[in-house]
């Protein structure tokens, strides 16, 4: 793209402003570009310049964002996670947010947009062939229920991908994100002191450090290529091995018959971090191949596993 | 209580670390090391190949290969070091003792030590630690996909094309080759890679199955439930590696596939010939 003068800059949209993920792409835009930050739980608290506003995405005060700022590019991150929300008001914010999010750009003629989905959508199964293509079918939602929102976002997005092509949009499919203040349910495991695995069931992973993943959205942002693509590193490691490279100790739960694990996650209430609907992700393997993303947009992840997990490990040793 | 606990650890990992020393050997170690295989930062594979595992499980199916089935390798030259590669052989035995063996042989081989692949049934991983397990030496479920990306990443896989008709077959049809699946050709065709035809003898008679149970089998899921001994006896096994064989084919139709199945398996059946030519007693 051409250098643009300095006195027009761009105006983005960041939904999902106060996760750590939306901080660290706010950060990484401030300056070059004027950024509004939107986030559904709180107001975030910005820098002087950067507006910010809590407002539900399906609800109708959000359209007076795109009515008083012209707003060139939505990066949209902020979503319920499914430990956040019962079902109900998650896929009323997720999906509905996101359609009514995708009809205003097309309304208010917003020329960019980013849609941060995750690697959940492929569906852990034990017949997964390893580095899938972004081509393979998505089959979360025959995994359980819970995962449904995760799949209808990104069918949602792909819909508006393919029939209206001037909204420019691009669709990230991270594998996990990990690091300081992230709050996804991997995270919260690897952060607490006792981790529970699956007896005798230890799939591959793939991890990628969350400044990493800001580094990924600002690459693909600015090249601005639309498509899908699997956002992952080229390194992998079995879950149990970064149980215990976290600084986890494992608790063992039995894996057979299948709804031993669920009952004890319900029992206990491990909702956040071993969540019923995710327990086949801690069983069987999804790796996603990220070779066209890095081929894409020349990009590379500069933290190793080693540092994702040293930093489980500090804040561990920090809390004793 | 410190104290206690720390000479827990150092006599276990002692304990350990002999019997450790005695499977891995220095030359187990040695081969594992030319071997050129892209691993990440903690010695995995995307499919779950882990280095710690396969050098503990070679150095087992090394002391197999020298002492118990006595193995006799032919033609290991004929591999070559580098690159993508489909090893296609004769299936027999009920257990795949003929797939671990290959593997032995490539992981060893003299003239460049490869990691070799297999292809599992797809229940595997389902069961637990063995699941696991066998992704942890090299062994992956058999899609088209995971074969698709390992020959693209220069990875050798062995596949039996007879699939568990050559496995599950009775010992009076012992050496007689069964139907071939097609599915390797294509994928020769499709990823421009040469084909090693192998002849494994000896296999056959380290378990010889008289019947197989059939409706036990249906009840409980799997391919074959044979009459044979409990174990693998300890026959001598003879492998003979064929010249790499290269094909080309616009893949017009199903039948110019099925008489390139065709060529390989008129080789593999002369490799065949040839070993039980050499073998002079059979345990």
């Amino acid at each position: 793209m051409a250098a643009r003068p300095a006195q027009a800059k761009k105006t983005i949209l960041v939904t999902g402003a106060a996760g750590s993920l939306a901080k660290r792409v706010i950060a990484r835009l401030h300056g070059r570009y004027q950024v509004i930050a939107v986030d559904f739980r709180q107001k975030v608290e910005t820098d002087a310049n950067i507006p910010s506003y809590k407002v539900d995405l399906h609800k109708r005060g959000f359209e007076d964002i795109f009515r008083n700022h012209k707003i060139d590019a939505v990066i949209h991150i902020g979503r319920f996670f499914a430990h956040e929300q019962d079902r109900q008001r998650r896929y009323n914010a997720n999906v509905l947010g996101t359609k009514k999010l995708l009809e205003l750009c097309r309304k208010y003629f917003v020329k960019q947009v980013m849609i941060h989905s995750t690697y959940y959508v492929y569906g852990a199964s034990p017949y997964n062939p390893a580095l899938l293509d972004e081509d393979a079918p998505l089959k979360a939602s025959e995994v359980t229920q819970d995962l449904v929102d995760s799949v209808e976002l990104e069918s949602l997005a792909q819909i508006y991908l393919w029939k209206y092509p001037e909204l420019n949009i691009t669709i990230l499919r991270p594998c996990n994100v990990l690091g300081p203040g992230v709050r996804n349910s991997m995270s919260l495991l690897l952060s607490r002191g006792i981790a529970p695995v699956l007896l005798g069931f230890s799939p591959m992973m793939q991890f990628l450090h969350v400044d990493d993943m800001a580094d990924a959205i600002i690459v693909a942002f600015e090249q601005n290529k639309p498509g899908i693509y699997n956002v992952a590193p080229e390194d992998w490691v079995a879950f149990q091995e970064a149980v215990t490279q976290s600084g986890c100790s494992k608790l063992p739960i039995p894996s057979i018959p299948p709804v031993l694990p669920k009952m004890w996650s319900n029992l206990l209430n491990w909702n956040a971090f071993f969540p019923p609907y995710l327990i086949n992700y801690f069983k069987y393997p999804v790796i996603i191949d990220g070779r066209l993303f890095r081929d894409t947009f020349g990009w590379k992840p500069r933290r190793s596993l080693n540092d994702i997990f040293s930093y489980y490990r500090k804040s561990k040793l920090l809390a004793a | 209580m410190a104290i206690k606990d720390v000479l827990r650890g150092l006599a276990g990992f002692s304990l350990g670390e002999s019997l450790y020393r005695r499977i891995v050997t220095p030359e187990v170690e040695a081969a594992i090391e030319k071997i050129p295989k892209p691993v990440g930062s903690f010695g995995y594979d995307p499919w779950g190949y882990n280095e710690n595992a396969v050098k503990v499980s070679l150095g087992v199916t090394k002391w197999l290969y020298d002492h118990y089935f006595r193995v006799t390798a032919n033609g290991l030259e004929n591999i070559p070091a580098n690159g993508r590669l489909l090893i296609i052989g004769n299936h027999s035995g009920q257990l795949p003792m003929d797939g671990v063996l290959l593997g032995t042989a490539l992981a060893t081989n003299p003239h460049g030590p490869r990691a070799a692949r297999a292809m599992i049934e797809r229940f595997f991983p389902t069961v637990p630690y063995l699941g696991n397990l066998l992704n942890s030496i090299g062994a992956v479920i058999g899609d088209p996909l995971n074969c698709a990306k390992m020959l693209e990443s220069e990875e050798v896989i062995i596949v039996f094309p007879e699939g568990v008709r050559g496995s599950g077959k009775l010992y009076k049809d012992r050496y007689k080759l069964q139907r071939f699946g097609n599915g390797f050709m294509h994928l020769a065709l499709t990823h421009k890679t040469p084909i090693i035809p192998v002849g494994i003898v000896g296999c056959e008679e380290t378990m010889p199955a008289v019947a197989n149970i059939a409706p036990l089998a249906k009840m409980l899921g799997v391919p074959y439930v044979p009459i044979a001994p409990p174990f693998p006896l300890p026959a001598r096994v003879h492998l003979n590696f064929g010249k790499p064989m290269h094909f080309q084919c616009n893949m017009e139709s199903e039948d110019e596939v099925t008489a390139l199945v065709e060529q390989v398996k008129t080789e593999i059946r002369r490799l065949i010939a040839l070993g039980l030519e050499q073998r002079k007693e059979i345990y």
